[in-house]
C-alpha cells in the first residue's frame, strides 16, 4: 500500500469519527450519552385487534401512558430522561408476527423495552428476540412458566402470573376445600396443555385425584357432551382450562345442564374481570378461581381504578394494572441510575422489593426473573351482592408471594 | 344408556343450529346460484342483534325470536338490491367473493362496536334447568330449541311444497328459463327469498344467544361446518339441509363422546364419503351437480 493511500485512508477516517461525535453531542445536547437517541422509549406489544384485545390491547397501551404521566408529574425537572416515548404494536396472536414486530420496535423504533405480549407463544418469541438484542422486556400477558424457566434469559421479566400459580391457587384451594375427585376439560393446545399438568400436579399434592383429561378442539362452541362425559364420572368438580369465548361457551352449557344440582362444582382454571361483565356474574354461580389482582381490593387499588376509569370508560384487568406497574418500575430504575443501559437496569432490577399498586410485597427473583407479588383466592359475587357495575369479586384469601409462585429452586432457568 | 340418550339429544339440538341455518343457505342458493359466504356472518348478527336490543330497550327473548329475523330479512332485502344484485349475471365466483368480503367488514364493524370478550344475554326463567324422565336429565334449552327448530323446518316445508309461492319458487330453482316462459316473474321473487335466507340465519343466531358466546368470531368456524352440511345433503336441497344439518348435529357429538381429537374430522371425512358415493349429496339432484 502506498503512502499516499495510507495517509487518505487516516484522512478519511479521522473524519468520520470526528463527525460522528460530532453527532453524538448533538446540537442543542439532546439528552447525554446515557441515552441512546437522547431519549427513552416504552413499546407496547400485544394483541389490538383479536381475543385479547378488551383484557390488554389498548388499555394496556393507555395504562403504560398513565405510569409515563406519572413519571413526570413525581421527577418534574429533575427526571433523568425529558423526551419518553410510547409506542404499540399489534402481534394479532401470531408467534412468527410478534417475532418481527419485537425486532422492528427494538431496531427501527429503538424501543428501550417492550412490555405486555399476551399468548405464550407469541411471548417466548419475543424473549428470544429480547436475548438476542439485549434489549429489556418485561411480560405481563403471557402465562406459560417457560419464560423464567427452560427459556429464561437476562433481559426477560415476568411479571403478572404464569400457570404454576393460577393452578396452585385454584388446584389446591378447591381440593383442601374438600372437592378431591376432578375431572379436567382443557383446549388441545400449548396453553390448555400446561395448565392440565399443572393444575394435575398442584391437586395431587393436595390429596385430590384427576379421572379424565378431556382434550377440546379449539375454539369450539359445544362443549355439552364434553360435560356429560366429565360429569358421568360423577366428580366432585370439572375443571376447565377453557378460555376467552370458549370458556363463555362452556359456562353456559354447564349452566344448562343443571350439574350445580347434582353437586358437581365449576372451577376456572384462568378468569379475566373481562370475561365476569361479558357473562354477567349470575352465569357463574359464586365460581372460585385466581385472581393476580382485583381494582377494589383496596383504597390504593381503587383510586388507581378511578383514574383508569377516567382515561378509558373500564375498569382495569389485572394485566392493565401490572403493565403501569412494570412501565412505572422499569422508569424508576433509569431514574435511579440515570442510564437506560440495559444490563445497568437488569443489574438494579435483580432482588430488588417492590411495593406498588400492582405489587404486593413484590419482589424481582435475581434467579430466574420470575417477579413474585401476593396473588389472591376469588369467588364471583351472586347478583345481589353486585352493588356497582364491575363490583364482580370477592377475595376469599390472600396468597403470600414467596408461597405463590413456583419455588426458585425448583426453576429450571439459568442465564448461562 | 342414559348417556347415549344425552348425547343423541345434544347432536341434535347442535344439529338445530346447522339446519335452520342451512336451510337459508340451501335456498338462496337454489334460487338465485349465489354460494352466500355472509351466512355465518348473518348468525352471528342474529346474536349480536338480539342482545343488543335486549340491552337497549329490554327485548325478551321470545320477542327477539321474532322481531331479530324481520330485522335481518330487511338486512337481506338491502344487502340483495345494493350489492348481489349487481353480480348475478356475472361468474358466481364473484358473488362469492363478495359475501367473503361482506364477512370480514361485518365481522369488523362488530369487534369495533362490541369488543371482543362476548356480550351479555338473559335467558328467559321459562328456559331454565332441566326436564326430568326418571334417571334421565334433560336440559329444558335444549330440547326447547330441538323442538322449535324442528317446528319451523316443518312450516318452511309447507311453505314451499303446499302454496303458491313455495311452488313458483321450486319451479324457479329447478327450471328458471321454463318458469319464466310460463310467465311468472321469477326476478320478483329473487330479492325476498334472499332476505328469507337470511332471516333463517338470524333466527339461528337468536337461538344460539342464550346458549353459545356471543362474540363477532361466533360465526367464522360455523360457517365452515355449514358448508359441509350442505354439500352432505346436496346443493340447493330444502330437505337435505335439514336432514344433514341433524346428522352433522350428532355426528359431532358422538364424535365428541367416543373420539373427541377426531370430532371435527370426522364431518369432514362423512363429507368427503358422500361425495364419492353420491357427487350431488344426499338429496341433491345429478343435473344440478
Amino acid at each position: 500500500m502506498s503512502t499516499k493511500r495510507i495517509v487518505a485512508t487516516a484522512v478519511v477516517t479521522a473524519g468520520v469519527l470526528a463527525l460522528s461525535a460530532c453527532g453524538n453531542a448533538g446540537p442543542g445536547g439532546a439528552g447525554s450519552d446515557e441515552f441512546t437517541d437522547g431519549k427513552l422509549v416504552l413499546a407496547v406489544l400485544n394483541d389490538q385487534s383479536g381475543v385479547y384485545k378488551d383484557l390488554s390491547g389498548p388499555n394496556s397501551v393507555k395504562a403504560v401512558e398513565m405510569a409515563v404521566a406519572d413519571f413526570q408529574e413525581r421527577h418534574g425537572d429533575d427526571a433523568v430522561v425529558e423526551d419518553v416515548e410510547v409506542t404499540f404494536a399489534d402481534h394479532q396472536n401470531k408467534p412468527d408476527v410478534a417475532n418481527t414486530k419485537a425486532q422492528e420496535l427494538y431496531d427501527r423504533e429503538s424501543a428501550d423495552i417492550i412490555l405486555d405480549v399476551p399468548t405464550s407463544s407469541a411471548a417466548l418469541a419475543v424473549a428470544t428476540q429480547a436475548a438476542e438484542k439485549e434489549k429489556l422486556y418485561f411480560n405481563i400477558g403471557a402465562a406459560t412458566t417457560e419464560l423464567t424457566n427452560a427459556q429464561c434469559n437476562k433481559y426477560t421479566f415476568h411479571w403478572a402470573y404464569d400457570t404454576y400459580q393460577l393452578a396452585n391457587a385454584t388446584g389446591t384451594a378447591v381440593t383442601e376445600g374438600g372437592a378431591t375427585d376432578w375431572q379436567i376439560i382443557y383446549p388441545d393446545y400449548a396453553f390448555g396443555q400446561d395448565m392440565d399438568k399443572s393444575f394435575t400436579a398442584a391437586i395431587e399434592a393436595a390429596g385430590g385425584t384427576v379421572g379424565d383429561h378431556i382434550a377440546t378442539p379449539f375454539p369450539n362452541d359445544n362443549f355439552s357432551t364434553f360435560l356429560t362425559r366429565a360429569a358421568s364420572a360423577e366428580p366432585d368438580v370439572i375443571g376447565t382450562m377453557q378460555a376467552g369465548g370458549d370458556l363463555i361457551n362452556l359456562v353456559k352449557q354447564y349452566n344448562e345442564g343443571g350439574y350445580v344440582d347434582q353437586g358437581i362444582e365449576l372451577a376456572v382454571g384462568l378468569m379475566f374481570i373481562t370475561d365476569i361483565h361479558s357473562l354477567g356474574v349470575e352465569a357463574f354461580n359464586g365460581v372460585n378461581f385466581a385472581e393476580a389482582w382485583y381494582w377494589n381490593f383496596d383504597d390504593e387499588n381503587r383510586a388507581w381504578a378511578d383514574r383508569f376509569m377516567e382515561e378509558t370508560g373500564t375498569r382495569p384487568s389485572f394485566a392493565h394494572a401490572a403493565n403501569y406497574s412494570a412501565a412505572t418500575q422499569y422508569l424508576e430504575a433509569v431514574q435511579a441510575e440515570g442510564t437506560d443501559d440495559a444490563d445497568t437496569i437488569v443489574g438494579h432490577l435483580e432482588g430488588k422489593e417492590i411495593d406498588d399498586v400492582f405489587l404486593k410485597n413484590g419482589k424481582i427473583r435475581a434467579e430466574d426473573h420470575r417477579v413474585i407479588h401476593d396473588v389472591y383466592l376469588a369467588r364471583v359475587k351472586t347478583a345481589d351482592e353486585v352493588t356497582e357495575e364491575w363490583d364482580y369479586e370477592e377475595i376469599l384469601a390472600t396468597i403470600p408471594a414467596e408461597e405463590a409462585f413456583k419455588p426458585v429452586e425448583d426453576s429450571t432457568c439459568s442465564f448461562g | 344408556m342414559n348417556e347415549i340418550l344425552q348425547y343423541t339429544l345434544q347432536g341434535l339440538a347442535a344439529g338445530s343450529f346447522y339446519a335452520l341455518a342451512a336451510l337459508g343457505l340451501a335456498i338462496i342458493f337454489g334460487v338465485l346460484g349465489v354460494v352466500n359466504f355472509a351466512h355465518g356472518a348473518c348468525y352471528m348478527l342474529g346474536a349480536v342483534v338480539a342482545a343488543v336490543l335486549q340491552d337497549l330497550l329490554g327485548l325478551n327473548f321470545w320477542l327477539a325470536l321474532l322481531v331479530v329475523p324481520v330485522v335481518m330479512f330487511v338486512f337481506g332485502v338491502v344487502i340483495e338490491r345494493l350489492l348481489v344484485s349487481r353480480l348475478i349475471a356475472l361468474d358466481p365466483l364473484y358473488n362469492f367473493l363478495l359475501t367473503f368480503g361482506l364477512t370480514l367488514l361485518l365481522v369488523d364493524l362488530v369487534k369495533r362496536q362490541y369488543g371482543v370478550s362476548g356480550l351479555p344475554y338473559t335467558r328467559p326463567d321459562l328456559l331454565t334447568g332441566q326436564i326430568t324422565l326418571g334417571a334421565l336429565r334433560l336440559p329444558t334449552y335444549q330440547v326447547f330449541v330441538l323442538a322449535f327448530s324442528l317446528l319451523v323446518c316443518a312450516a318452511v316445508w309447507l311453505l314451499m311444497t303446499r302454496t303458491r309461492i313455495g311452488m313458483i319458487v321450486r319451479a324457479s330453482t329447478e327450471k328458471s328459463e321454463l318458469t319464466r316462459a310460463l310467465g311468472v316473474d321469477v326476478n320478483r321473487w329473487v330479492t325476498p327469498v334472499f332476505g328469507f335466507g337470511i332471516a333463517l340465519a338470524g333466527l339461528a343466531g337468536v337461538l344460539a344467544a342464550p346458549f353459545r358466546a356471543i362474540t363477532a368470531d361466533m360465526g367464522s368456524s360455523f360457517i365452515i361446518i355449514l358448508f359441509a352440511v350442505v354439500v352432505i345433503g346436496g346443493l340447493g336441497s330444502i330437505v337435505g339441509a335439514v336432514v344433514a344439518g341433524f346428522i352433522v348435529g350428532l355426528v359431532e357429538a358422538f364424535g365428541q363422546a367416543y373420539a373427541p381429537a377426531l370430532s371435527q374430522i370426522a364431518i369432514f371425512v362423512l363429507m368427503a364419503l358422500v361425495i364419492l358415493v353420491r357427487p350431488a349429496g344426499l338429496f341433491g339432484r345429478e343435473e344440478n351437480a
